[in-house]
């Protein structure tokens, strides 16, 4: 680790940054400072405000106030160009590549260098060369990006961002699409560019990725700094403190399951997506009564389409599905969304904003969704608000929803208190079934912890949970059994306490099979 | 550790919603937009070579400053209350309803065939069939676009549109080849029986001893008015309107909360269709007493500019509907009064209405909103807070 020289000015300077969205004040006097030639994490829950900050100096928001300066110069960086000519290259969560065209064209595009593509194509390629190679970014050139994995698309943006002279990285929550694997060959690359002089930021909510990678850390709570520590002289429980404002626990305790009769058993279940294409191919699994099983993998693998499945949201293509006995899938009026309600089935989905919840309705509206038609709600003709009303208030005080309005938009709540609302639904009803997808996914570490223990209290009580999660750690702390899922397939089965990430990784992977 | 000064700072301002107050977004602003629609109105009249402020006067006292005005401004309002809440079901189903006209058109059809069927009955029974009748035809032309969407993903503002044209051929050959008075020349029907006629307001009130002048204002400006509490109920406090608006929110969520999209979008086009459909029974029943061509005159359309300025909601839109017959009603006057200010020129003043409410909604509202919230700012501490969010 380097310890940046105290004579040169630091990289990247925010003073006193202020930005308001309406009257969401997102950042309150933002100032921190990254040193030159160092690794500097921003960490900070959901809405923190370290995305807005990243935003405004990468040119994209216009600062309501304050000063950005650049290796020790004040600069005006009204848009993205002026932050590449201040030397600032930023990597989105979600990148922006063309799929069609190759990584050559993809890296040329917007900065050609001529009339006609050969010359720059000739200097580009020769320039990439030398990039990977003293950074370790191989990739191969010519192919189309469309056909790379995600660990390889995201190197063509750190390459992109470096062909055009960056000197200081930022990166938006970079691993959140990575397997473990693609993970380390990315921190590989990251301390390679520190190697050479460069600065990078990296944007997380992940406390194990600051304390691995990090030389000094910035924490955000609620749109302000709240801490610029060294990563050395901090800890993992103090990083978390500092996020959440209070102590937290970070990993749920939990006693050896007792599983008891089967719930659910499904066989060689197809699925298909929206687009025709069969994305879970002929999957098998059980999950008895009193006990959660785990679907580990990385997004896109199938995961989503099984959930949507089994909650009777997207019609099988094929396989058998039962439930406490009772095959489902050759019955179509009770193999839906209304019908698996019915029959005890309740469904946390994976978006909560675009599926779980109508963020324009009032919670209380929230609270009922799915349940509309329920005699505990409805007069003869018109809907009785009272018992909404009520049902929902009881719900935000069982689950510590905070504001506790139940009059106020979904929307205006944090993403923690949204998911509350929707497991609280889902869980309020004594679901036989729990289906959970990402269940703590955007949400802050305080609300993360709460959910964990809600989950586990549900699994005591006997009732039989299937949770699919991209993040292994969830996995991992919450499961009894985890099964990985590869391509649509469930590639193998662990014991929590056999899983360790490497071989999870593998098998995530696609690499190996459990043995 | 921490080294940030700031640490201690209370919560307050952060994140908290409504710190804009309520009456900003549904008073405040509208009345800016229609300030700023007026304030260019007025250049364009002042272009023309008139004085704004004598036509603007003029507007408003041949709208609203007699009674017999007034009871035509109402007599607009009504139609476009009627075609404000279709667009409006229609919209908070996520649907673009753009067939009012030819929904409007139909449900005429539909009240002029019970007008002509029922010669010698008692008018309440008449009306009864009307409101009945034009809302089944309303609702099937209403509702055969929505089934085309919902069921063969055909875009229901083409097939609306192109709805209002089959309508208006249907009329044109039903009025010319098989409705048309025999012996006459001019596509009408013949004239209803005056028995079944919707009583006009002046009529009703005298059955109370109330006298005011007469207008073509009928009664079915009341039944406009109790659409708009049905509107509400229907909407807001039904698990049916519920269903319609979870599904023109977020599809996603209603398919995840069992509610058919499809069935949905039928059904709030059938309501649409119906609601759209009265505006034939104040024209055909209250007013002309005969079915006629082009006796919509474009009301449809209104209702879209009605529904977005009124909020897609029925106090909204009753407001907007007022404002709309107050420029249907005393542009129509300031035309006759001013020959250089023709119909077409008032139609400008509408469409410049149109235009700062709707197009142009958000013109003042980031300005105005930031200013409100620096009040709040300056005052410092003060409120009583929301709780912080966690």
């Amino acid at each position: 680790m380097k310890v940046p020289m105290p004579q040169h000015p630091p990289a990247l300077e925010t003073r006193g940054v202020n930005k308001w969205f309406g009257a969401n004040h997102a950042n309150r006097d933002v100032s921190l400072a990254v040193p030159k030639g160092t690794i500097h994490g921003v960490i900070g829950e959901n809405g923190a405000g370290k995305s807005t900050i990243m935003s405004i100096v990468y040119g994209y928001l216009p600062a309501d106030g304050g000063t950005i300066l650049v290796d020790g110069r004040p600069v005006a960086v009204r848009s993205p160009r002026d932050a590449l000519a201040a030397g600032i290259g930023m990597v989105h969560q979600h990148f922006m590549l063309v799929d069609s065209f190759s990584v050559l064209e993809n890296v040329l595009l917007g900065a050609e260098g001529g009339v006609t593509l050969a010359a720059g194509m000739a200097r580009a390629r020769a320039e990439l060369t030398r990039l990977a190679r003293d950074y370790g970014l191989e990739v191969d050139l010519d192919r189309p990006v469309g056909e790379l994995p995600v660990g390889a698309q995201q190197r063509v943006e750190i390459l992109k961002a470096l062909y055009r002279g960056a000197d200081l990285l930022i990166l938006d929550e970079p691993t959140g699409v990575l397997t473990p694997q693609e993970t380390d060959h990315l921190f590989r690359i990251l301390r390679a560019l520190r190697g050479q002089g460069k600065t990078v930021v990296i944007i997380t909510h992940k406390l194990r990725e600051i304390m691995e990678l990090t030389d000094n850390v910035t924490v955000m709570r609620r749109g302000q700094v709240v801490a610029n520590v060294a990563t050395a002289d901090t800890s993992r429980e103090a990083l978390a403190e500092l996020m959440v404002g209070r102590k937290v626990l970070l990993r749920v305790e939990k006693a050896p399951a007792m599983p008891g009769p089967a719930v659910l058993e499904v066989s060689g279940l197809r699925v298909r997506d929206g687009a025709g294409v069969e994305r879970v191919k002929g999957v098998g699994l059980t999950v008895r009564a009193g006990e959660i099983v785990g679907i580990a993998g990385v997004s896109g693998n199938g995961q989503s389409e099984l959930l949507e499945a089994l909650a009777g949201m997207r019609p099988p293509a094929g396989g058998s599905v039962r439930l406490r006995g009772q095959e489902l899938a050759d019955r179509p009026d009770r193999f839906t969304a209304r019908g698996l309600r019915a029959l005890g089935v309740g469904h946390v989905p994976e978006d909560r904003q675009r599926v779980g919840l109508v963020t324009s309705f009032e919670a209380q509206e929230c609270a009922i969704l799915g349940h509309q038609g329920d005699p505990a709600f409805n007069g003869r003709l018109l809907m009785d608000r009272r018992a909404l009303f009520d049902r929902c208030a009881a719900e935000m005080d069982a689950y510590d929803v905070r504001p506790r309005d139940p009059r106020l938009p979904a929307a205006n709540f944090s993403g923690g208190n949204q998911q509350k609302i929707v497991l609280a639904r889902e869980m309020e009803r004594n679901p036989d079934l729990l289906l959970v997808g990402q269940p703590t996914r955007g949400v802050d570490i305080g609300a993360i912890e709460f959910i964990h223990r809600r989950l586990v209290a549900l699994r005591d009580q006997g009732k039989a949970i299937l949770l699919v999660s991209v993040e292994l750690d969830e996995i991992r702390a919450l499961s009894d059994r985890i099964l990985v899922m590869f391509d649509g397939r469930l590639v193998g089965e662990v014991a929590p306490d056999e899983a360790d990430e490497r071989r999870l990784g593998l098998m995530m992977a696609g690499v190996a099979e459990a043995a | 550790m921490a080294q940030d000064a700031a640490q201690g700072v209370t919560g307050r301002g952060f994140g908290r919603p409504g710190e804009v107050p309520g009456w900003v977004g549904y008073a405040l602003l509208p009345l800016l937009n229609l300030l700023a629609a007026l304030v260019l109105s007025g250049l364009v009249i002042l272009v023309i070579g008139e004085n704004p402020l004598d036509v603007l006067a003029l507007l408003v006292t041949e709208a609203v400053g007699y009674p017999e005005a007034i009871g035509y401004t109402l007599y607009y309002t009504t139609s476009y209350i009627f075609t404000g809440l279709a667009v409006a079901i229609a919209f908070h189903c996520g649907l673009f309803n753009i067939g009012g006209e030819g929904q409007a058109y139909l449900g005429g059809l539909g009240a002029g065939l019970v007008g002509l069927a029922l010669t010698g009955w008692p008018w309440p029974v008449a009306a009864l069939g009307a409101v009945v009748l034009s809302a089944l035809f309303g609702a099937v032309w209403g509702a055969v676009p929505g089934w085309l969407q919902a069921k063969r993903g055909s875009h229901i503002v083409i097939t609306t549109i192109m709805f209002n044209f089959i309508a208006a051929a249907i009329m044109t050959y039903l009025l010319v080849d098989v409705l048309i008075r025999p012996g006459s020349q001019s596509p009408e029907t013949r004239e209803f029986d005056p028995g079944v006629w919707l009583p006009t307001m002046d009529r009703a009130l005298g059955w109370f001893g109330v006298a005011i002048p007469a207008s073509p204002l009928n009664l079915s400006f009341l039944w406009a008015l109790a659409c708009c509490a049905l509107f509400y109920l229907f909407l807001w406090r039904t698990r049916w309107g519920y269903e319609i608006r979870t599904v023109g929110r977020n599809e996603r969520a209603a398919v995840y909360a069992g509610i058919s999209p499809a069935r949905n979008i039928i059904l709030a086009m059938a309501i649409s269709g119906a609601l759209a459909g009265f505006v034939g029974v104040n024209e055909i029943m209250g007013v002309q007493h005969r079915i006629l061509l082009n006796f919509t005159g474009g009301v449809g359309f209104v209702g879209i500019a009605v529904a977005l300025m009124g909020r897609n909601h029925p106090v909204g839109i009753i407001l907007a509907a007022l404002l709309f017959g107050v420029l249907a009603q005393g542009g129509g006057q300031v035309s006759f009064e001013y020959p250089t200010v023709n119909r077409e020129l008032v139609m400008v003043i509408q469409g410049l209405v149109i235009l700062f409410a709707g197009a142009l909604e958000n013109l003042f509202k980031p300005r105005v909103e930031a200013l409100f919230r620096r009040r709040r700012e300056w005052r410092g501490g003060g409120h009583d807070g929301g709780t912080a969010h966690g």
